[in-house]
């Protein structure tokens, strides 16, 4: 499932939710990601979360409907929220669900690479110094493409 | 055609959106583009360097090389950051 969302979630329901009453599954797996409150050097007050509506949903999709393919899973879950977030607040969830940990684990971390070089989404960072742009970064992609050989 | 700016690409050009009749002559991604840099400003600026430009036409992500046509959705965005 897939939620493209600006408000919080409830990250224990949206846990407890995942695979709900189906006895197949023997282990959940998640990530949840933050907003830190420093980049570099510099402190970090607020960021802001652009996307592309429309296609944000189709390219989450198809990330999950690609780790189902890779992984026999239960249940899978991705939210990630947009607009103005402050450190602490949660950007993003992924969680699955499956019969063994591994499958759980090994999606999960897959969702998530693959999700920070594809989905659509870009983040504006409120500095002392003022806005700017979050450039992405090398070891992002790295991270992504080591799924990519299997 | 509509072509729309997320991010810097939308600070740099200033619009969000824009509808665009592409004239005879431009078929692909790369003809887009140098048809966009050729009207100067903040349309060259934004798209000197097209390492860090990446393009999607009708919500997928695409090539320098992809055929686009006039009832196209083309995006024009940097790398992308969320997570």
């Amino acid at each position: 499932m897939i939620k493209v969302q600006r408000e919080d979630f409830d990250l224990g329901a949206e846990l407890s939710a995942l695979g709900r009453g189906n006895l197949r599954v023997g282990g959940v797996a998640s990530f949840v990601g933050l907003v830190r409150d420093i980049a570099g050097d510099q402190a970090v007050g607020a960021m802001t979360l652009e996307h592309y509506p429309g296609m944000t949903e189709k390219m989450l999709a198809k990330i999950e409907a690609e780790a189902r393919q890779r992984w026999q899973l239960e249940d899978c879950l991705i939210i990630h929220r947009f607009g103005r977030l402050e450190p602490g607040e949660r950007i993003v969830l992924v969680g699955t669900a499956a019969a063994h940990r591994q499958a759980a684990l090994e999606a999960c971390a897959f969702l998530i690479d693959w999700l920070k070089t594809k989905a659509p989404f870009w983040k504006l960072e409120e500095t002392a110094g003022g806005s700017r742009w979050v450039a992405a970064r090398a070891s992002d992609d790295e991270a992504a493409a080591r799924w990519s050989a299997r | 055609m509509k072509l729309l700016y997320f991010a810097w690409l939308r600070s740099k050009t200033g619009v969000a959106e824009e509808t665009l009749s592409p004239p005879p002559g431009v078929t692909t991604v790369a003809g887009l583009i140098e048809h966009l840099r050729a009207r100067g400003g903040g349309y060259a600026d934004a798209l000197k360097d097209l390492s860090c430009v990446r393009v999607a036409v009708n919500q997928e992500f695409a090539e320098l090389d992809q055929p686009i046509a006039a009832g196209d959705e083309v995006a024009l965005f940097p790398p992308v950051t969320g997570g």
